[in-house]
């Protein structure tokens, strides 16, 4: 229970159903002297608006401490990845690492059939298997971040919130009397307060070493600050004045180099995609595989063909049916099948 | 439910209530004003502060009544190092409790020079290492009578002793005695502290309010400044209906000692035994130096939290010893002051016994914590 209305509607959703609900805060995130951030997530005020909740649902409420866990598990990662010129994304990181790994298991040790998030995504039975399909909001849905559960997880867990759309949850939450109906979506990546650019540079100065702008022929064009301020496919604050449109096409922390180039020069024909897992605990059987496929938190899926690098490898190689606009590495490509996940990974390498 | 949390607060004693009731409806007046409502508060406060004074064996003068003691901790630690406008030394130990420890990196961020002295396994302070770093800078020693964690009782008599053998040295010696009260017959000339913190709610009074007993001639720098009450020590408007509470509450502690003592050696030495028995590897922290009422114990292996979740499902309600303000359990300084590892830390969980528990207690603490633990060990 993060304290905000999703998860608390699911708190209160598996309660009315009759569970013996427990509530729980991950407290996962903490200050230089230990203190809880301003805002954001893990807030003093987040896990007083959960332990409310839980009050009122009169079920019994914790906060679990897992920075240690956290900080290694997603925190540090997150800032290598930026020294390495790439994007991630940390909320797949913690869902893998912690909360659908030492959360489930702790849930073991507490004897809990299962562990239920307010997450925007569908868990179904059918054929005998587990799956993970979208949330039916598409605008809320999380199921791009939830890729890696595979049967073991999805055994285990539940989105009551899925089913249903934003508006509806606030609805259910203000039926229940919930105090955080109307509270404010978090869109914000939860351990940084200020802005990540200077996250980055507190942790790892040297990806904030200024650099040239170039071009795909290696012309100068100007210069930066440093490669953490650019994403793959980043077209505003470029600082460089050109007559057409300009894309940021590729980044290299080692010379500290930005390449941009135009909308034909970020498209690319295919992404090599590493630590691939599956929902089914394997790929599929036919290969290649014809799927859809998401690059970005809020992108479109596209139609694509998966086929392993080497036989029983976790490294695939994605081929669009159309080729896209350059995805930004140390991003997922999540392989969807209509509304269902098949799996997904780590985009390491464009194709072009 | 069974309770072995009182050295996180212990419920309120029942003559304690009494006596704050019979009182409500004529002590709740401002002792500093002019009338007949004023003065019977000023007199039921008074009553209290002799009532204190009598069981510490100092002069009532010499008792600053306060919020509670943190509050205490504060006032005699800064209160001491800032007099007459100094910037004095301190010298504490590296397990005291967090409102001594945060008072003294404030005094250090203004600039006060400090030392903080280490302890040995058992959580024991070397009363050598202590006078060693007293120097004629030092304004305030500060040593705590018994850890909140593990019990674990530092020689505060010794440690006087030696500081004032110290020559050119006019340091003031406080003692945190918050946790040591309900089990330690605490006389000031015993002691021969010239400070030292005392909390109601530690042994059967309200939460709220305090007690800094100030030996007679000591000059503190108030940490709160105001109306001037407390000769200027602590201002604020009295908490009256507090301060009758903690002297009765101290009265009580003080007589009930005896049983005190009987009763929860006995639940714990129950409780105790039966999980040796059948924890392998348990670990008793502090075992031959701590209070008769702490039974800080480390399961290896097993994370406190899920004990602890464990456990309060059963209805024990145990603690960690350390925790942030959200309720989560957290490594402590206590443990890694005494040399124990995170992991270690972990996996440790501080049972306190209290007034009311009775022998039978440990035999009931012991089955449901064996049943807290089925499938962990």
């Amino acid at each position: 229970m993060s304290g905000g209305v999703d998860s608390s509607v699911a708190a209160a959703m598996m309660h009315r159903e009759g569970h013996e609900v427990t509530g729980v805060t991950l407290k996962l995130w903490q200050g230089p002297d230990g203190e809880a951030p301003a805002h954001g997530c893990c807030t003093v005020s987040d896990s007083e608006d959960a332990r409310r909740v839980a009050a009122g649902l009169d079920i019994p409420y914790y906060v679990f401490d897992y920075t240690d866990d956290f900080a290694s598990a997603v925190v540090d990662p997150f800032v290598e990845a930026y020294r390495n010129g790439r994007t991630p994304n940390p909320c797949v990181e913690c869902n893998r690492s912690i909360k659908f790994s030492i959360l489930l298991e702790e849930a073991d040790r507490l004897d809990c059939d299962l562990l239920v998030t307010g997450h925007y995504a569908r868990v179904s039975r059918e054929g005998g298997r587990w799956r993970l399909r979208r949330g039916v909001d598409p605008s809320k849905d999380q199921s791009y971040v939830l890729h890696m559960l595979g049967q073991r997880e999805l055994a285990r867990t539940r989105f009551p919130v899925g089913e249903m759309t934003k508006p509806e949850t606030r609805r259910v939450a203000a039926d229940l009397g919930l105090r955080n109906a109307h509270k404010r979506d978090s869109y914000e990546i939860c351990f940084i307060a200020d802005d990540y650019r200077r996250f980055i540079a507190r942790r790892a100065p040297e990806a904030v070493r200024p650099g040239r702008i170039v071009d795909a022929s290696r012309n100068r064009l100007g210069e930066h600050p440093g490669v953490v301020n650019f994403t793959v496919g980043q077209r505003r604050g470029l600082g460089v004045a050109v007559g057409e449109p300009r894309y940021v096409v590729e980044l290299d922390p080692h010379t500290s180099t930005v390449v941009i180039g135009s909308a034909r020069d970020l498209l690319t024909e295919a992404v090599e995609v590493e630590g691939v897992t599956w929902v089914d605990g394997a790929p599929p059987p036919e290969s290649p595989t014809e799927c859809l496929v998401q690059v970005r938190v809020h992108g479109q899926p596209v139609r694509a063909l998966l086929a392993p690098l080497e036989s029983g490898s976790d490294r695939w190689q994605v081929s669009f049916v159309e080729p896209q606009s350059s995805p930004a590495p140390g991003q997922m490509a999540v392989f969807y099948r209509g509304d269902r996940v098949l799996g997904g990974g780590t985009i390491d390498r464009l194709l072009k | 439910m069974l309770y072995l949390d009182h050295a996180a607060t212990t419920p309120i004693r029942p003559r304690v209530w009494e006596e704050i009731s019979a009182l409500a409806d004529r002590g709740w007046g401002n002792p500093t004003g002019f009338h007949a409502s004023a003065r019977a508060a000023k007199n039921a406060l008074e009553e209290a502060r002799e009532r204190v004074a009598a069981v510490l064996g100092c002069r009532p003068l010499e008792v600053v009544f306060t919020g509670g003691g943190t509050e205490s901790d504060n006032l005699a630690v800064k209160g001491a190092a800032l007099a007459g406008g100094g910037r004095g030394g301190v010298v504490t130990t590296a397990v005291e409790h967090e409102a001594v420890l945060s008072s003294v990196r404030y005094l250090e961020d203004w600039g006060c020079p400090v030392t903080r002295v280490g302890v040995d396994r058992d959580g024991l302070v070397d009363p050598s290492e202590v006078t060693a770093a007293v120097n004629p800078q030092t304004a305030v020693v500060s040593v705590m009578a018994a850890n909140n964690e593990t019990g674990a009782r530092q020689p505060v008599r010794k440690i006087t002793e030696a500081v004032r053998d110290r020559p050119r040295c006019k340091a003031l010696v406080h003692t945190d005695a918050v946790q040591a009260f309900i089990s330690e017959e605490l006389r000031v000339e015993d002691l021969g502290v010239d400070l030292m913190s005392l909390a109601a709610h530690k042994f059967g009074g309200p939460t709220g309010v305090g007690v800094l007993y100030v030996r007679e001639g000591v000059a503190l720098e108030p940490v709160t400044h105001g109306g001037g009450q407390e000769l200027g020590r602590r201002s604020g408007t009295h908490h009256v209906l507090g301060a009758v509470g903690m002297a009765r509450a101290m009265e009580l502690a003080s007589s009930d000692r005896e049983r005190f003592h009987r009763d929860v050696s006995e639940a714990r030495r129950r409780f105790e035994s039966a999980l040796l028995e059948k924890v392998p590897g348990l670990a008793i922290a502090s075992r031959s130096t701590r209070t008769v009422q702490h039974s800080h114990l480390r399961f290896p292996g097993v994370a406190n939290q899920t004990l602890l979740v464990r456990l309060d499902r059963l209805g024990l309600a145990a603690s960690a010893g350390s925790s942030c303000q959200s309720g989560a359990a957290q490594v402590s300084h206590v443990l890694s002051a005494m040399g124990m590892s995170d992991p270690e830390a972990r996996s440790s969980v501080r049972f306190s016994f209290g007034w009311t528990t009775r022998p039978s207690d440990g035999d009931l603490a012991a089955g449901l914590t064996l049943r807290a633990l089925e499938g962990l060990l």
